[in-house]
């Protein structure tokens, strides 16, 4: 259930890395229970800008809040509070390949409860089976598929109940009816969870199927030149770089990006 | 009628039990959450095991929260009771976490351990460690003869090798290694001729101790200490390097474009490593010999008596012996390294103990090949 209660709140944040600013003073809002996409074509600081919001990376400038706390300067035990508020699947899994899936899925809840082991495998059985995997507890990572992993490390993301859940290109090396799966899977769990989703990725098809709201980023100007549901994006855009990435269309060299932002209506 | 109560900061419950024991109301009221579930788990659990009631009525109108965890506690409690014969009445659980419990759905009862497989007897795990050394002698074989045709190749046609390669490798495995075997050498000359003086000056043999330094750094110490540093330092670089190639399918990319991965990438190290062994065992020679000359000065003997007393002792065959050994060992420790490199597993421990492997097999080698060459100078009467 998609309210206008925002529980990320990202203000005029500049930020790169090594040096380098990729994105340059941009500021949204994510709201509770959407799906919310990040989109911008290779380069333009996707990756990045989920780096920033999951603490990996300072920002030059800005702040980034995650239910009313700044996880940029956030220390110690606040920092703590604000990372177990959150999962994180990350683009090739980063299941830990010494452990079998019921052990990658238990690990967090091992390290921040008191549950009893008997409580732990249970509710790591449990979020496999969310996941599609409860015949493979006992399975290494390197025994399972590409989407299979990507699946555990939803599951993994999901262990401590967090609010958000940051999955950064969730569709990348998978074929279309394994990406169509997880799509579904990512719809899911937003509905029937309320888990907040913020998604990393370029692929149009998924874009369409789970994105409430996404925001476009690009290289040239280094912010978000556009806002809203893709649709709509897609149809009533006048940037031609947005229209061109929604069409699909190849490069010209011609397409100069503008930095005008096309609000789209939220529901 | 029996009471039982716990308080958590989130979470508590009440148990009332009926007077025939059969009936258990457990009211729970707060949040169920990862939080408070592990000791309301263990206290709940407790209560069912020591009363045992046939029917388990859980009133759950005043559960303000319930997440995974919670909803776990609940499958827990069903199963609980199938395993005894009895049943789990849920009442006044709200909608949204009714759906909760409903989207987990049946799980399997025995929930799984977490452990990846049966642990293997003894006779299976000999079996195993058996048929791993021999899968191991097979693939070193294999290596070998890959290494010895390639590296004929390369003397048949110099450029088709890697030569930027072979020069940066040498110089990270021959210039770089000289600080440290230049100190090392120094030390054993040093404390060789040390701890021999004291028990030959029982004897009034002290003169004796260059032959001593002379003969064991030239033909055995030299050559062994170069080889194991170079083990330690190249071996494990080496497999490493390879290593890392591996995991990134950099190798696989080698293979695809027709490029074969020894003539590629080992033939350049092996190179390196022979060509810079025999120099390093030579300066472990030098200054091994230069620390028990510093022994001999510092016993009395002028520096003159020392050099000639070493020019009897030793002859040009232990010297190119050593050599000749040296050059055996750069080509059995660049040749396990890049081996071991090679054969990492794609996991993330993989570059890890390869690295390790490396540096063992490299060691055991040196130790074996070095048995073989006083087998074979022994009978040569060298």
């Amino acid at each position: 259930m998609t309210t206008q209660d925002p529980i990320i709140r990202v203000q005029h944040m500049t930020g790169g890395f090594e040096g380098s600013v990729v994105i340059d003073d941009i500021s949204f809002e994510v709201y509770r229970g959407e799906v919310f996409v990040i989109l911008g074509g290779s380069g333009s600081g996707k990756s990045t800008l989920l780096k920033h919001m999951i603490g990996l990376h300072q920002p030059v400038t800005g702040r980034i809040l995650i239910q009313d706390e700044d996880i940029v300067t956030a220390e110690g035990e606040q920092r703590t509070k604000i990372l177990r508020n959150i999962g994180v699947m990350y683009q090739m899994g980063a299941l830990f390949g010494s452990m079998t899936l019921l052990e990658n899925v238990r690990l967090p809840l091992e390290e921040f409860t008191d549950l009893p082991l008997e409580a732990m495998n249970l509710i790591a059985l449990m979020k496999l089976k969310l996941v599609g995997l409860e015949g493979f507890t006992d399975y290494m990572p390197s025994e399972i598929s590409g989407g299979m992993q990507k699946r555990a490390a939803i599951a993994r993301a999901m262990a401590l109940e967090p609010a958000i859940l940051f999955l950064d290109e969730p569709s990348a090396g998978l074929d279309p009816i394994t990406s169509a799966d997880l799509d579904q899977l990512i719809l899911g769990l937003a509905r029937n969870l309320a888990v907040t989703f913020v998604v990393v990725t370029h692929e149009l098809a998924s874009i369409y199927t789970i994105a409430d709201r996404v925001i476009m980023l690009d290289k040239r100007v280094k912010k978000i030149v556009a806002t809203g549901r893709p649709q709509e994006l897609r149809e009533r855009s006048t940037n031609p770089w947005v229209t061109q990435f929604f069409n699909r269309q190849a490069s010209t060299g011609t397409g100069k990006a503008t930095g005008e932002t096309v609000k789209g209506t939220h529901t | 009628m029996t009471r039982v109560a716990a308080v958590h900061p989130t979470g508590s419950f009440e148990t009332r039990l009926s007077p025939d024991r059969a009936i258990l109301t457990l009211l729970i009221t707060g949040h169920i959450d990862t939080n408070s579930t592990g000791r309301l788990w263990r206290q709940v659990l407790h209560v069912l095991e020591q009363s045992r009631p046939v029917e388990v009525v859980i009133d759950a109108s005043d559960v303000s929260y319930c997440d995974g965890a919670g909803a776990a506690f609940f499958v827990k409690l069903q199963q609980h009771q199938a395993g005894t014969g009895g049943h789990v009445t849920i009442r006044g659980l709200k909608e949204e976490f009714r759906r909760l419990l409903d989207l987990y759905g049946d799980v399997p009862r025995e929930a799984p351990t977490g452990k990846h497989r049966e642990p293997l007897s003894l006779v299976e795990q000999v079996g195993h460690f058996t048929i791993g050394i021999w899968q191991d002698v097979q693939v070193l074989m294999t290596f070998v003869g890959e290494l010895m045709a390639a590296l004929l190749r390369a003397a048949r046609h110099p450029r088709l090798v890697r030569w930027s390669d072979a020069w940066l490798s040498a110089e990270r495995a021959g210039a770089d290694a000289l600080p440290i075997i230049a100190l090392i050498g120094f030390l054993l000359g040093l404390i060789l001729a040390f701890q021999s003086a004291i028990p030959m000056r029982r004897f009034g043999a002290e003169i004796f101790v260059a032959n001593l330094v002379g003969v064991s750094m030239l033909r055995e110490m030299g050559p062994l200490i170069t080889a194991i540093v170079l083990a330690g330092r190249s071996g494990s670089a080496f497999a490493a390097e390879l290593g890392t190639m591996k995991v990134r399918e950099e190798i696989d990319a080698l293979v695809t474009m027709g490029l074969e991965p020894v003539r590629f990438l080992v033939v350049p190290r092996v190179l390196a490593a022979v060509s810079m062994t025999p120099i390093l065992s030579v300066f472990a020679n030098l200054f091994g010999l230069i620390g028990g000359a510093l022994v001999m000065v510092s016993l009395g003997f002028p520096l003159i008596t020392y050099i000639n007393q070493l020019l009897s002792a030793v002859t040009v065959g232990d010297f190119l012996g050593g050599l000749v050994k040296s050059l055996v060992y750069g080509i059995v420790v660049a040749g396990i390294g890049c081996l071991r490199g090679l054969q990492t597993a794609s996991d993330a421990s993989g570059v890890g103990q390869s690295t390790t492997s490396a540096v063992v097999s490299g060691i055991v080698l040196i130790a074996i090949v070095d048995g073989v060459f006083a087998v074979l100078f022994y009978a040569l009467g060298v």
